[in-house]
């Protein structure tokens, strides 16, 4: 009765998940999915506590360290995650995605200490005498119990390192490091890992036969590998997220995310979980495809992404470029950015990764309403990876409650360009960048971008002359029609808010 | 190999179960627009934090002196609900901000 009841509740669990996911890629039920798969996950988790029961038919036990220890996750998640800041979000959740990935490979680590207990067990058996007839049976079994194992304990463990490196990376605590022949060092680390777990699994059906034999347990060198094993995971995964640019952040936490999931997954085999496993494989999957979207939208390669030539190449042809031609650049008061606004017909503006860093999104929003008020139509122009993650633009301008049709998205704000008079650049810098179109040494050619050229004036708001995350030098700045106006994006909307309220 | 095969014959309706989420997975987000990107891989963070399940199970068979499995499995289950919680919570603060205001 009350596992039929808990194989109802993961049936449930399950179908939330997918009905969850589901919603979640439409924005208008994207909330109520969210909600739904919360729900479920809800469900699932005390199913689990209170209707779970192991081979023996017994409860589990240990309830008041689960309650306390699902107290303090919580606490502290909900506390966290309400108070991070807009602009922190994505490395929020690559936090939270290392936590899970840790989890997994912990439970691996449990488990393997369990499968010690169970040889342990095959012994004491062996000595009655009934080992033969049962061992056969039990072996095949436990190998490919041990394969999930090894596969939890290093999906979880890399992608635990690498979401923790790059949540330090986008709070900027971590600096993108590289060394020479990093990716050979990377590709043998990997190669050292299989090898290394498919010894193990090999390995592992003589260790039966010596624990018969030998009163000394054979299986301490095997716990040595494991934890070498996990070690190395846990190296492999710092030096896996290490070398690649921030700008690329999103599409890694993404892959994370769905590595995540699969380890997850092997959690399912292992305890034979139908919900663990569901939701595991569908964020694998899911997961996969959207890195790959996510790819497409800035127009690379996975490939490309991960082997990280985007910082390496870039520095080059920037540096490189930037003395050979004598580039001047116009620089443009607030006073007069504002005039030449106000006496406009049509601005545009482009938000990008500057404005969310100075939180201007208010400001941004105050800025357009106080210019519709003079008569001028303001659109924003939104660049599909503008910010740090695909989206982000999006969120930011509707927490300062900008109104969702203004946001035109890259194909629609591209075919108004030509009739806008004004473009307002704020902290945008590689999706105006003209050089992804005309020049195919680039390391961001052949990416969609924004073409603001089309525009009759355009003025960019940046802090300095410093090129953006990608590292290249970006040509629009010396263009006759462009105006450059330094500042902190929130300070210079201030200055245009104060100077058009005096006109 | 024969004990491979014999834990696939074991687990078929699991493998089954793997193949067919990995279709339904590509399927269910393959026209997601491009705005929805970052709250979806939120959600799907927060969801592949059913993990926590395996976590409560290894933390909930422990034997009273097996310290190794209570330790760690106490450390899980927190990791594990900072997951889901944490993941939960920020897709829906995400989301707050796609909501239409009038």
């Amino acid at each position: 009765m009350e596992s039929s009841i808990l194989a109802i509740c993961y049936l449930v669990a399950s179908v939330t998940f997918i009905l969850g996911l589901k919603m979640l890629s439409n924005p208008a039920a994207a909330k109520k999915g969210n909600r739904i798969a919360a729900v479920g996950m809800v469900v699932a988790i005390f199913a689990t506590i209170f209707l779970y029961r192991d081979e023996e038919g017994s409860h589990l036990h240990n309830y008041a360290f689960i309650f306390i220890a699902l107290i303090i996750g919580t606490l502290v998640g909900a506390i966290a995650a309400r108070k991070v800041k807009m602009t922190a979000m994505p490395e929020m959740v690559s936090l939270f995605n290392g936590m899970g990935g840790a989890c997994a490979a912990l439970i691996s680590i449990v488990e393997f200490h369990h499968l010690k207990n169970f040889f342990a067990g095959i012994t004491v058996k062996f000595e009655v005498g009934e080992f033969i007839s049962s061992t056969i049976k039990v072996t095949g079994p436990i190998r490919g119990t041990l394969i999930i194992i090894l596969a939890g304990l290093i999906i979880g463990s890399v992608s635990f390192a690498g979401s923790i490196i790059a949540w330090g990376k986008l709070n900027g605590k971590i600096k993108d490091y590289a060394f020479k022949g990093q990716h050979i060092f990377n590709i043998a680390l990997l190669s050292l890992i299989l090898g290394l777990a498919i010894y193990l699994v090999t390995r592992y059906g003589d260790i039966s036969s010596q624990l018969a034999n030998d009163s000394s347990n054979p299986f301490t060198f095997f716990q040595i590998l494991f934890f070498i094993l996990f070690a190395i995971a846990i190296l492999y995964g710092v030096l896996f997220v290490l070398p690649i640019g921030c700008a690329d952040m999103p599409v890694v936490i993404s892959l994370l995310n769905s590595f995540t999931g699969v380890a997850a997954a092997c959690g399912g085999f292992l305890y034979d979980n139908k919900a663990m496993l569901t939701g595991g494989i569908l964020v694998g999957a899911a997961g996969t495809l959207l890195t790959i979207l996510m790819c497409k939208a800035m127009n690379r390669s996975l490939k490309n992404v991960l082997i990280g030539s985007f910082g390496a190449t870039a520095k080059v042809t920037g540096g490189g470029d930037a003395h050979d031609e004598s580039n001047v650049y116009k620089e443009i008061s607030a006073g007069e950015a504002a005039m030449i606004m106000t006496y406009s017909n049509k601005v545009m503006i482009v938000p990008g990764y500057g404005l969310a860093v100075a939180q201007a999104q208010h400001a941004c929003h105050e800025l357009e309403k106080l210019l519709t008020e003079k008569g001028v139509e303001v659109k924003y122009a939104i660049h599909p990876v503008a910010g740090r993650m695909p989206g982000h633009m999006n969120v930011l301008l509707a927490e300062a409650d900008v109104s969702y049709d203004k946001l035109l998205e890259m194909e629609l704000a591209n075919e108004e360009f030509s009739t806008t008079d004004v473009v307002l650049v704020l902290g945008a810098n590689d999706v105006v960048n003209p050089a992804a179109k005309t020049d195919p040494s680039s390391p961001i050619y052949g990416m969609p971008i924004l073409e603001v050229e089309l525009a009759k004036t355009v003025i960019v708001n940046k802090r300095s002359m410093k090129p953006g995350y990608a590292g290249i030098e970006n040509q629009l700045f010396f263009r006759p029609k462009t105006s450059m106006l330094f500042g902190d994006s929130k300070d210079v909307l201030q200055q245009l808010i104060m100077v058009i309220k005096n006109l | 190999m024969e004990s491979i095969l014999n834990w696939i014959d074991v687990h078929q309706q699991m493998i089954y179960i793997v193949i067919l989420m990995i279709f339904l997975g590509i399927e269910v987000i393959g026209h997601v627009p491009s705005v929805m990107h970052t709250p979806l891989m939120s959600g799907a963070n927060a969801i592949h934090g059913v993990v926590i399940i395996g976590a409560i199970i290894v933390m909930g068979k422990a034997g009273e002196h097996d310290y190794l499995s209570l330790i760690l499995g106490f450390l899980a289950v927190v990791l594990g609900t900072l997951n889901v919680v944490g993941g939960f919570v920020v897709t829906d603060r995400m989301l707050e901000m796609f909501k239409k205001k009038k």
